[in-house]
């Protein structure tokens, strides 16, 4: 096949794939929270309430696209893209399979990190440029809370680093043929796990949006489309922390007798699962435990696994 | 820690539990008498409409969906000239029926009452009255009341002495 | 200051003669009654106030004593809380409510009942007694009180109203031991012109206002503001409250300066006019086919100000209108094209009435001056139906006698029943000179009846006998001359007398006689006061502006300069006689403004409905001066507007201004209060429309207003926003303020726990004082400071009957006199029929008996009316009745003639029957009187009205 023509087809089937995933989550996420919950679910529309997607995009792509008077208009606007375009672009370094990967760049994982904190921007222009406390509650709280959990989220991965001793993502990956980096790093997998919710602002660590506190948090004053926007990233953002998990610890696309984009595909899944049901399961943190937990456990925790992964590479080598 | 991964394993467990949803319009449940649903206005024993047009329903209502104005027949009896209740205000808290003294107005548990338009959800006497008594059996106002009325004269009352004969001397 | 200690704790109180009951009401706290009023004092006959007193501080015991009885004392200790006395207090509600019928949801006292509040507050809750109840047959006492006995708790309170307060003779107690019934001695109107109180002072709903039976309405829906009573010149203080867009009742409102407690019936149950069938809801133009269609405001007042932009209106104003609207009529038309709407000679008396308060120096009693007073003088006046509430506190002066005796033998003040004992048959000297009999009569000291002439005669022989420098009566009668020195020396007696007279007495020298009065009374170092009754509301008020009365208006029409006629809130047909009226109305354009369709505005070819007292607010100035607002009830739903916002936008559109003169009433009161020095202090009536208490309006709704969501819902499911009220401080919503508002706004009686109308006790001062607040009301009029004017001179001569003539004098009647009024239907049916009065002997002679129909000529008006015997009406004078409705007015006092009719009227009909305005005045040739002159024996000449002081078995002497 064409190299340049399995490009562009790669890249418009993640585009679209994203989408359909993120679009497709609204409707898995109701249905494994009910459940979990004893509940149906959505179950009217179409087969199993597939279709609930469909009606839940004619509703809001029918609602009017209201800006608060009192808002930052562009920046108003602004914000849902800036999140949106920041977790998509985070996918341009996941290798799903051997051969479809969009960009190879041999320093991948320090990209994902800089997309990630480029979506705290996005969580901070909304809640400033709508111009409501609740909003401005909401964005300040994600700004601390992200900020705080981005520094171990990368000191943990830099076990995995050390012992692919790559930045690049397919090197991970291939370097995991013996054994999952997951084993030997299995406390750099909760740590970037517990990280990865945190980024994503899923329950436990949903303070940002609190709706009990906060209405809303920072997307208090949004509706229709730009609304859909947020939760579209929210969503991807899910699935990227899902992927970038199985790629680092879990082996990506390794696997024996199925395809290994099938082994990828259901290994992100299983984890979205997870995700889900952690929010079936856990109360959202207070504000000071969450930065208690963040610096005076993982970020300790992290360090010391970056020293006895060091120590221990440093002694197979026998120095 | 490990409790957080018990719980979670114990929501997990869940996925395999019988649903408690009932699948309403295909299946319904059996409300309980007591529900509190569609407001109706019942008959005494006899008959005759129960709401004498105390108005205190309708100073109960606290969203004061419940307007009346009451009358008097030729008798001395007092009904509702008209008795309206705007349902797309009501709450169904069942103050109404908690202040009624005559056991007139009454919750149903009828509650499918959805309409398109809000102007269906006004209902006039007409609409709440029912032929029956509802919940309470046997209890007419004005069997208890002194008030005299068409058909059962002063004293007639339950527990009452016949009317007093002021120019009477007997003791 | 003396202490009196509650509970242990020391409370300052204002030393003087009250009862325990009183002081600890006033203190606020909530100790139960039935018995005791505020007006009617102590009887101690429920048992229900009992406290507990202690001896001193070291006392535990105590002895349980009822508050109502006991003499408030320095340094007294008692206990409210006491779990004696609060125990005792529940056994009384408990054996109270023993035979009290479970009927609360279907009677209308529910929500305001003084029972329900007594028993919430002594905590009784449940009922013990499971034997059987008593029960009682009830009586029909007439349109306007609803009798249920079985609800009675034996208080007494009606009874002592009735009979000692309102003087009441066909109502009593019957029965014994637990079974006692109040009631007349059988079924029958309340003859009482203030029956409508018991509705307020029956504690519990014996005793209900039967107009508002047919649909009742509770405490909590109605919506109410303080008003004004338009139903005769005095300005009691009412609450008008409405709901469903019709004024549903009127109750008293507390103005201790006017009408305190009370009102009279006329003012209580003649509100039914604003719901009438007869109401004008649609401004209607006549078209060319002589139809007239209701058009929308736009199209009215379009067509009116194409009318007046020719220039050549006059204005006829109205004495029923409010000073606000009679003055907008006069800004459009001009000054000096305004008329006032009433016949010059009305107009004269009150103006003589305004110049008396004016120049003299007598002040005009308010009706609580005119109760304390303890002499009283009735100069041609019937009280009880032209000013009825002036009958009222005139029998309150009456009573300071007997007062005065018990409290010589030290009984309290407030021990009303000792007090009776004490005074058995004593009154204060009372005398009544009028015409006919009165209402008054039996608590008259001595009455006196003659033609109105010799009324003022005896007068000014009065004054003469107090001053000898006021001008001498020539001719006296030497028995007339001993009469009016026992009046002179009876009023000298008093401490404060006053002298009553009025325009309802049909002479003009009655007024002058009564000032003289005064004035000797002031000369010789007695406080006098005068009491003038007016006609109408706003009779004083709009005489205080310029402008001649309706023969006045009529000859500016003949002059020819006048094509336009715009007549404010009046029916000419019942102030001209019918053809000048017609002549009145017979102008290029008539625009007449009213509320009901009168024979006026069948006349008009514009005609805009005009708001009443209860769609919109405005000032009244009562017969003393006082100017004092009422204020809008409810919103109409029709094209009905007040009168001076018509006005206003016919000024606007008919280019006299280029603006609104006036956008709200603040701004027209402020334009009145500058055109005329003596209204400038007219916005003081009420506190103006930007007043607020703290940053919110005074809501016309109680908090417990329901169905606001239901109410209008059946004809649009959104449910309207509250209108908003420029002109006061009030809101048409039940959002606002929930506080005791400013006496001049508050627009019902409520406090925690007191659902009655009782709850008044916590809006005063003290109990049964002034209101909290500044009071309400201004009086525009004070008395001259100085020198005593001259004493009016011209004494007219005696009366003189003329053979074959009668002199006809107006018979004023509460029920049915008043326009408005008489459109209600409980009011229109305790009107009396129409008669023509005559003397006994005359009609002895002539062979008249009682009821027989006679044909009445008066001027070229003829009609049939039956006979009237009355004792004591002169000879030679003869009484019509006034103002009643379907009867032609006539241009009384005025001589006529009377005859027996030569051929009874075609199929029974009776000329008195017809109620047509075209037909209303016969003026028939055919009915010539001539074929049965000769039935008529000529009076006497020389024949004098007789002195029927003792003569009567109703009046009773009383050795002064």
């Amino acid at each position: 096949m064409n190299p340049t023509l399995h490009q562009v087809l790669v890249v418009f089937g993640v585009l679209f794939g994203l989408f359909g995933v993120g679009a497709l989550l609204t409707w898995a996420e109701r249905r494994l929270l009910a459940l979990w919950q004893d509940r149906y679910g959505p179950n009217r529309v179409g087969p199993f309430g597939l279709l609930q997607v469909v009606a839940d995009m004619i509703k809001i792509f029918s609602k009017e696209d209201w800006i608060p008077p009192f808002a930052d208009k562009p920046v108003f606007v602004l914000a849902p893209l800036v999140i949106m375009v920041a977790t998509l672009l985070s996918f341009a370094v996941v290798p799903f399979a051997p051969n479809i990967e969009i960009a190879n760049l041999n320093i991948g994982l320090l990209f994902f990190l800089a997309m990630s904190s480029l979506s705290v921007y996005g969580v901070a222009l909304a809640g400033w440029a709508s111009n409501s406390k609740y909003a401005l509650l909401g964005s300040l709280r994600a700004v601390g809370q992200m900020l705080s959990y981005e520094v171990f989220m990368g000191l943990a991965l830099m076990g995995v680093v050390a012992q692919a001793g790559s930045f690049g993502l397919r090197d991970i990956v291939l370097a995991q043929r013996g054994l999952w980096f997951g084993v030997p790093q299995f406390i750099g997998l909760g740590i970037f796990f517990i990280a990865g919710l945190a980024e994503t602002r899923r329950i436990p660590f949903d303070l940002p949006e609190a709706e009990s506190e906060l209405v809303a948090g920072f997307h208090t004053e949004y509706s229709g489309m730009k609304f859909a926007m947020f939760f579209l990233g929210e969503y991807i953002a899910i699935t990227l922390i899902a992927a970038l998990t199985v790629t680092l610890f879990l082996g990506g696309w390794l696997g024996p007798w199925l395809p290994p984009l099938v082994w990828f595909l259901l290994k992100t899944f299983c984890l979205v699962g997870l995700f889900i049901l952690i929010r079936a399961t856990l109360p959202r943190l207070r504000y000071d435990q969450l930065l208690e937990l963040g610096w005076k456990r993982m970020l300790p925790l992290a360090l010391l696994n970056l020293i006895v992964t060091g120590a221990v590479i440093l002694w197979r080598k026998g120095v | 820690m490990f409790s957080i991964l018990q719980s979670l394993w114990g929501v997990f467990q869940h996925t395999w539990r019988r649903r408690v949803t009932v699948q309403y319009p295909d299946r319904k449940r059996t409300l309980p008498p007591r529900w509190r649903g569609r407001i109706i206005l019942s008959r005494d024993p006899d008959g005759a409409e129960r709401c004498v047009a105390c108005q205190l329903c309708a100073v109960a209502c606290p969203v004061g969906c419940i307007a009346l104005e009451a009358a008097e027949d030729e008798h001395g009896r007092r009904y509702p000239e008209f008795f309206r209740i705007n349902f797309s205000r009501c709450i169904f808290c069942g103050y109404c029926e908690e202040a009624c003294p005559t056991c007139a107005i009454q919750l149903t548990p009828d509650n499918e009452m959805g309409e398109y338009h809000r102007a269906g959800l006004v209902y006039e006497k007409n609409d709440l009255l029912i032929a029956g008594q509802g919940k309470h059996h046997g209890y007419n106002f004005y069997r208890v009341a002194g008030l005299q009325i068409g058909g059962k004269d002063k004293g007639a009352a339950e527990n009452e002495r016949p009317p007093s004969d002021v120019r009477s001397l007997m003791p | 200051m003396i202490t009196v200690y509650v509970e242990n704790q020391p409370y300052p109180v204002e030393p003087g003669d009250r009862n325990l009951l009183a002081v600890c009401l006033s203190l606020g706290f909530d100790l139960p009654y039935f018995c005791w009023h505020p007006a009617l004092h102590s009887v101690g006959a429920c048992r229900q106030c009992a406290v507990k007193l202690f001896k001193d501080e070291s006392d535990t015991q105590g002895r349980l004593i009822m508050a109502c009885m006991t003499p408030v004392k320095d340094g007294m200790r008692i206990s409210i809380a006491d779990p004696e006395a609060a125990a005792f207090r529940a056994g009384v509600v408990e054996w109270l409510m023993v035979n009290h019928p479970h009927d609360c949801p279907v009677c209308d006292e529910g929500g305001e009942c003084h029972l329900q509040d007594m028993t919430v507050m002594t905590g009784h809750v449940r009922r013990r007694y499971r034997f059987t109840k008593r029960t009682h047959r009830n009586q029909d006492l007439g349109p306007f009180i609803n009798h249920e006995m079985n609800r009675c708790i034996q208080c007494y309170r009606c009874l002592r109203f009735y009979r000692d307060y309102a003087g009441g003779r066909d109502f009593d107690v019957m029965g014994w031991h637990d079974d006692v019934y109040f009631g007349r001695h059988a079924d029958g109107a309340l003859e009482n012109e203030f029956s409508g109180n018991l509705v307020e002072v029956c504690p519990t709903g014996v005793f209900t206002d039967k107009t508002m039976k047919p649909h009742p309405v509770r405490k909590w829906n109605l919506q109410t503001a303080p008003s004004i009573c338009v139903h005769c010149g005095l300005g009691c203080n009412t609450l008008a409250g409405e709901r469903y867009g019709k004024l549903r009742r009127i109750l008293s409102r507390y103005n201790p300066n006017v009408n305190g407690y009370f009102l009279c019936d006329r003012g209580r149950f003649g509100y039914e006019f604003v719901n009438s069938p007869r109401r004008l809801r649609q401004p209607c133009l006549r078209g060319a086919d002589g139809d007239r269609p209701a058009v929308g405001p736009a199209a009215a007042v379009a067509r009116v100000a194409g009318i007046i932009r020719g220039g050549k209106a006059i204005g006829i104003g109205s004495p029923r209108g409010s000073l606000e609207g009679n003055f907008a009529l006069r800004e459009l038309v001009g000054p000096d094209r305004f008329f006032h709407g009433v016949p010059d000679r009305e107009l004269e008396l009150v103006r003589l009435a305004l110049a008396l308060a004016r120049q003299g120096t007598a002040p005009l009693a308010s009706l609580q001056e005119a109760a304390a007073c303890d002499a009283v003088f009735v100069l041609g006046e019937d009280v009880t139906n032209t000013a009825p509430m002036l009958a009222l506190a005139l029998r309150q002066a009456v009573r300071h006698k007997p007062a005065e005796l018990a409290t010589r033998q030290r009984i309290h003040a407030w021990d009303s029943l000792a007090i009776r004992d004490a005074g058995q048959q004593a009154q204060g000297p009372c005398f009544i000179a009028t015409a006919d009999q009165t209402r008054l009569d039996d608590i008259a000291t001595a009455t006196y009846r003659a033609a109105p002439d010799d009324l003022a005669r005896l007068g000014f022989a009065v004054a003469h006998a107090l001053d000898p420098s006021s001008p001498d009566v020539p001719n006296l009668p030497p028995d007339l001359a001993a009469w009016a020195q026992r009046a002179a020396d009876g009023l000298k007696a008093g401490q404060r007398p006053l002298v009553v007279a009025g325009t309802g007495g049909a002479s003009a020298a009655l007024l002058p006689a009564a000032a003289n009065i005064a004035w000797a009374l002031i000369k010789a170092g007695r406080p006098a006061q005068l009491c003038l009754t007016v006609p109408e509301c706003n009779s004083l008020g709009s005489a205080l502006l310029d402008g001649g009365g309706l023969e006045s208006a009529l000859a500016a029409l003949r002059q020819g300069d006048v094509d336009t006629v715009v007549v404010l809130e009046n029916d000419l047909y019942r102030r001209l006689p019918a053809a000048a009226a017609a002549e009145l109305l017979a102008a290029r354009h008539v625009i007449v403004l009213d509320h009901l369709a009168t024979a006026t505005t069948a006349a008009a070819e514009v005609v805009l409905p005009a708001a009443t007292f209860a769609e919109s607010s405005g000032t009244l100035v009562n017969n003393e001066g006082r100017a004092q607002r009422f204020f809008q009830v409810f919103v109409p739903e029709d094209g009905i507007r007040a009168s001076w916002r018509w006005l206003a936008d016919l000024i606007v559109a008919a280019g006299r201004a280029p603006a609104a003169p006036w956008r709200n009433l603040d701004e027209l009161l402020s334009a009145l209060s500058a055109a005329m020095p003596v209204f400038k202090d007219l916005r003081a009536v009420a506190p103006p429309a930007d007043f607020r208490m703290d940053g919110q309006k005074i809501p016309r709704q109680p908090p417990r207003y329901s169905g606001r969501t239901a109410m209008t819902v059946h004809r649009d499911i959104h449910e309207p926003q509250p209108p908003d009220d420029a002109d006061t401080p009030l809101a048409f919503s039940m959002e606002g303020q929930p506080g005791h508002p400013p006496p001049a706004l508050i627009q019902r009686y409520w406090a925690p726990g007191w659902n009655s109308a009782q709850a008044l006790n916590k809006f005063q001062q003290e109990v049964g004082g002034p209101l909290q607040g500044d009071a309400p009301g201004r009086r525009l009029l004070a008395a001259a400071a100085g020198a005593a004017p001259p004493y009016f001179a011209d004494v007219p001569p005696a009366f003189a009957a003329r053979a074959g003539e009668w002199l006809f004098l107006p018979a004023h009647h509460i029920y049915g006199a008043e326009e408005l009024s008489s459109v209600s239907a409980g009011v229109a049916q305790r009107a009396p029929r129409p008669t023509v009065t005559v003397n006994d002997g005359e009609a002895e002679r002539l062979g008249w008996a009682e009821g027989r129909e006679v044909q009445v000529s008066v001027g070229d008006t003829v009609q049939r009316l039956p006979v009237k015997r009355s004792a004591q009406l002169p000879a030679g004078v003869a009484a019509l009745p006034a103002g009643l409705s379907g009867q032609p007015w006539l241009p009384l006092p005025a001589w006529g003639k009377i005859s027996t009719p030569s051929i009874p009227p075609v199929g029974g009909a009776s000329a008195t029957l017809r109620s047509m305005p075209s037909l209303r005045s016969t003026s028939s040739p055919a009915s010539a009187p001539s074929a049965h002159s000769a039935n008529q024996a000529p009076v006497p000449p020389g024949r004098r009205p007789g002195l029927q002081a003792g003569s009567s078995p109703s009046v009773r002497e009383v050795p002064a």
